[in-house]
């Protein structure tokens, strides 16, 4: 039985720059968590874009319960957009400031005619109590929601099209981490009571840990490292999910423990490295690393990493740290 | 209302900041009331709170620009002993920089992008007094302090990364011989690979320079690991004040204890 | 989004309070808006206030030509009698309705351009950007008298000849504002949920995308009014006995010395009509600017 979703050797292009360079992904049906994680440049955010069409792919495959989703049109585009949906990052400009909560949720659902106009009402209600609301919302503009409960309308929206398959671009990076909290427990939720499957976009690796059974790690617009979240964040075989991680600014064990250092600066994406594209700043980089770029091999059951001293990193090797 | 005077017992005078009764308004609206608020020498506090907590507000008049948003001041905010509200903008405008230096979230506004940097950092020496050879020496040194060359002093802010450019701002302060630091935000827009650089200049900085850092920030997990005392703001009080390895291990404040537990937690490393 | 310090603080007020408090607020709002209705109601009750409301059209009073201002005629009467205070009163009904008809016209091609323009971008954005620019190019007074100059002398030619240099400058200024709010979280959101193209351009590109005409088309009145009476001073416009008061200047010309209130009250409306209409559009502009609305 194919994955739900299934990326095979994507490429998206936005210029000169390779936002995506040969990424392979899978989900299968819900529940599933799949994680994106990476920095400015990874290409993370411009996967999820190209999953829902608004990136266009320079090569390679996305497909949908086995059907290419390039080349939907028409009412099989439309029967698309009723199974694969997104939640945008920024609260404040995801709703039209001009419509009503209520109208924006209506307009989804009367786009495929979900329920019948007179139940549209009542439904909307259901949605946004689910997402936690009070249906009075519905009456109010969104300028008039603080931005946690304009996150929540913008997964109501979402989820009334019943979609399968539910891209989460950043939703918690603008939000105070209180509210940040509430949403990834609304979403913990969601996925429970609807069966979802999501990709969870973001820089966030707790974020991650919570909502995820498999994280893929980007970097530069390839994949670095990607496995089952507990094997991936307890023993990371790449360099850069080792510092990555370490770089998470955690409570617990703050003042006490040593980071891996990560020397120079964010790769310039129209410029690749040659080789690894790691390597600049990657501290156990060899003379290999420079000329032979590494591929995706399999370390463990779900768990590849393109490094090639990944069994070193595994084996104990230790990254230059400071306290 | 602060939970009472900062644990270890140090005198007030010796603060190189000291803020006592603050109290800000916007119009008849109370939005900030904080009774005590100390930075010593060589010391990160950190200023905690969600938006809305009123952190940013603190900062703008510590720096005496509380004026510029409508909102008016009253209580004791000393540098050095030296009381700073009341004081002209003639006399604000030589502590501005000098003596009290400010980074804020986003970088790229905080430099105008029609100017070199370097432009930017040796009118603002020569603007406190340096002589024009002295002032591109002194910001060529603090360059190399923030680990950054001297040569990107020759470009746009367009051409520097986010982290390049808060290294820069950092390195402005630096030149200036500012002690003391308000970092609003500033690792909130950055990559956490090139926060974690940042936070870790600023760690330098307190530790070979004596700088004192007042840190505010949203994000309580990164006021942990980086500063040694702890305030945490709500709804323009400080909530609960202390040394950071009390307030995060046991805090004496509920609120505090919710923002703990917000922050997201990773399984421990093998 | 996290604030920087220098952002006003926000807080979720009501729009309604908003349009209110900034009402009482700005008086460039308050005397623009007042002087801009009172000019409304003296076209509406124009019969009522005009003392002569016959004079306005074709009557002559050959025995009371070329008298000073007075009791009886307080601006005054011109070349063939008509009492210039009911003229002036009349002409509130003419050069403020060229105005609104030109603004209307300007706007009906201006937006539908400007929102295709921007929304569709490409190939389309580049032809109708192109054509505009060609508009664009010429001196708007220049455009409009050659226009003028074809077209046989009358109000509806002054009309259509300002209403086509007009409309490039509404084209432009939309398809910004409507580039931009194509890219929008909401719009994208839109293409996502299958919304169709045309409830996109109408429900979430167009209304988010009209702001900047709010302020500028009251701004537009006085331009427009000055262009009409310049056109109708150069006598391409309205003709003798319509109370245009630029015709109404350029006939008083000849007699201005010694009879200055041929002109001097005609002009005076002008200026009146176009500083109420500038006083309104700014106040508009600063109430919605956002900046300012915290104060």
């Amino acid at each position: 039985m194919p994955a739900l979703l299934q990326i095979s050797d994507l490429a998206v292009r936005y210029g000169p720059v390779r936002a995506v360079d040969g990424v392979s992904l899978q989900v299968p049906a819900g529940p599933f968590g799949l994680g994106l994680v990476g920095e400015s440049g990874s290409g993370k955010s411009t996967i999820g874009r190209a999953v829902l069409r608004l990136a266009p792919a320079a090569g390679g495959c996305i497909r949908f319960d086995g059907t290419d989703v390039g080349s939907l049109r028409g009412a099989a585009l439309k029967a698309y957009r009723r199974d694969v949906q997104i939640v945008f990052q920024d609260p404040d400009n995801s709703l039209n400031p001009r419509m009503r909560i209520g109208a924006s949720i209506a307009e989804a659902l009367r786009t495929h005619q979900i329920v019948p106009r007179r139940g549209e009402a009542s439904r909307t209600g259901e949605l946004l109590a689910e997402a936690g609301l009070e249906s009075a919302f519905a009456q109010r503009y969104p300028h008039q929601l603080s931005g946690g409960q304009r996150q929540r309308v913008a997964i109501a929206r979402a989820l009334s099209v019943q979609p399968r398959l539910l891209v989460l671009d950043e939703p918690t990076s603008a939000l105070d981490v209180r509210t940040q909290a509430h949403i990834l427990e609304l979403i913990a939720r969601l996925r429970t009571e609807r069966q979802l499957s999501y990709l969870l976009i973001t820089h966030n690796f707790g974020v991650v840990s919570e909502l995820c059974e498999q994280i893929a790690v980007l970097y530069l617009g390839k994949i670095t490292e990607i496995g089952p979240t507990d094997a991936l964040l307890r023993s990371p075989a790449h360099p850069y999910t080792r510092a990555l991680r370490s770089a998470v600014p955690e409570v617990e064990v703050a003042g006490r423990r040593s980071r891996v250092v990560l020397p120079g600066d964010p790769p310039d994406a129209a410029n690749p490295p040659y080789g690894c594209v790691f390597h600049p700043r990657c501290p156990l980089a060899v003379t290999r690393c420079r000329t032979e770029p590494p591929v995706l091999r399999s370390l463990g059951p779900g768990h590849q990493v393109a490094c090639h001293r990944a069994e070193d990193m595994l084996a104990g090797l230790q990254m230059p740290t400071r306290r | 209302m602060s939970a009472g005077p900062a644990e270890g017992g140090r005198p007030p005078d010796t603060a190189r900041l000291a803020i006592s009764d603050l109290k800000i308004s916007l119009g008849h609206r109370e939005v900030v009331s904080i009774t005590d608020l100390r930075l010593d020498h060589a010391e990160i506090v950190g200023l905690a709170g969600e938006s809305g907590s009123g952190k940013s507000m603190t900062t703008l008049a510590i720096l005496g620009l509380a004026h510029t948003i409508g909102a008016s001041v009253t209580g004791s905010i000393m540098l050095d002993g030296r009381e700073l509200t009341g004081l002209t903008p003639q006399a604000l405008r030589e502590i501005r920089g000098r003596r009290i230096a400010a980074i804020f979230q986003s970088p790229s506004t905080a430099f105008s992008p029609v100017h070199r940097v370097g432009t930017v950092m040796t009118k603002a020496l020569r603007l406190h007094g340096s002589a024009r050879s002295e002032a591109a020496d002194r910001a060529a040194q603090a360059m190399r302090q923030v680990m950054l060359s001297p040569d990107l002093m020759r470009r746009y802010p367009s051409q520097l990364s986010g982290g390049q450019l808060q290294r820069v701002a950092i390195a402005l302060a630096l030149a200036l011989r500012a002690e003391v630091l308000l970092a609003d935000e500033p690792t909130s827009a950055l990559d956490v690979t090139v926060q974690a650089e940042v936070l870790d200049l600023l760690r330098d900085l307190r530790d070979s320079d004596g700088m004192s850092v007042l840190f505010i920030s949203h994000d309580i997990a990164v006021v942990a690991e980086l500063c040694d005392r702890v305030a945490v703001m709500r709804q323009g009080l400080i909530v609960e004040q202390g040394p950071a390895s009390r307030v995060l291990s046991s805090p004496a404040n509920l609120y505090t204890a919710e923002l703990l537990e917000s922050v997201p937690k990773l399984p421990s490393r093998g | 989004m996290i604030q920087s310090p220098l952002a006003p603080p926000q807080a979720a007020v009501p729009r309604g309070q908003v349009l209110r408090r900034g009402l009482l607020a700005n008086p460039l709002l308050l005397v623009g808006g007042g002087l801009v209705l009172l000019i409304v109601l003296a076209a509406i009750f124009a019969p009522l206030l005009a003392p002569l409301p016959g004079d306005a059209g074709a009557a002559t009073h050959p025995f009371t030509v070329l008298q000073p201002p007075s009791a009886a005629h307080l601006f005054g009467t011109d070349q063939v009698g008509r009492d210039i205070l009911s003229r002036a009163i009349y002409g509130t009904r003419v050069s403020p309705v060229i105005a609104a008809v030109v603004l209307v016209i300007a706007c009906a091609i201006g937006v539908p351009l400007g929102v295709a323009a921007g929304y569709f971008g490409g190939w389309l954005d580049e032809l109708i950007m192109r054509v505009t620019d060609v508009f664009l190019a010429f001196p708007p007074l220049l455009l409009a008298l050659a226009l003028a100059a074809v077209l046989p002398a009358s109000l509806t030619s002054v009309t259509i000849a300002i209403a086509a240099t007009w409309w490039p400058w509404y084209t432009r200024l939309i398809r910004g504002q409507a580039a931009s709010v194509a890219g929008r979280p909401h719009v994208e959101a839109c293409q996502v949920l299958g919304v169709s193209r045309s409830r996109i351009i109408f429900r979430h590109i167009l209304p988010n995308s009209i702001t900047p005409l709010l302020v500028q088309v009251p701004l537009d009145v006085g331009g427009v009014i000055l262009t009409a009476s310049a056109l109708s001073f150069l006598g391409l416009g309205a003709q003798d006995p319509i109370p245009d008061w630029g015709l109404m200047t350029a006939e008083g010309q000849s007699y201005f010395t010694p009879d200055w209130w041929l002109v001097v009250f005609p002009g005076l409306a002008i200026l009146l009509t176009a500083f109420a209409f500038n006083l309104l559009g700014d106040g508009l502009r600063d109430l919605l600017d956002p900046r300012r609305s915290f104060r």
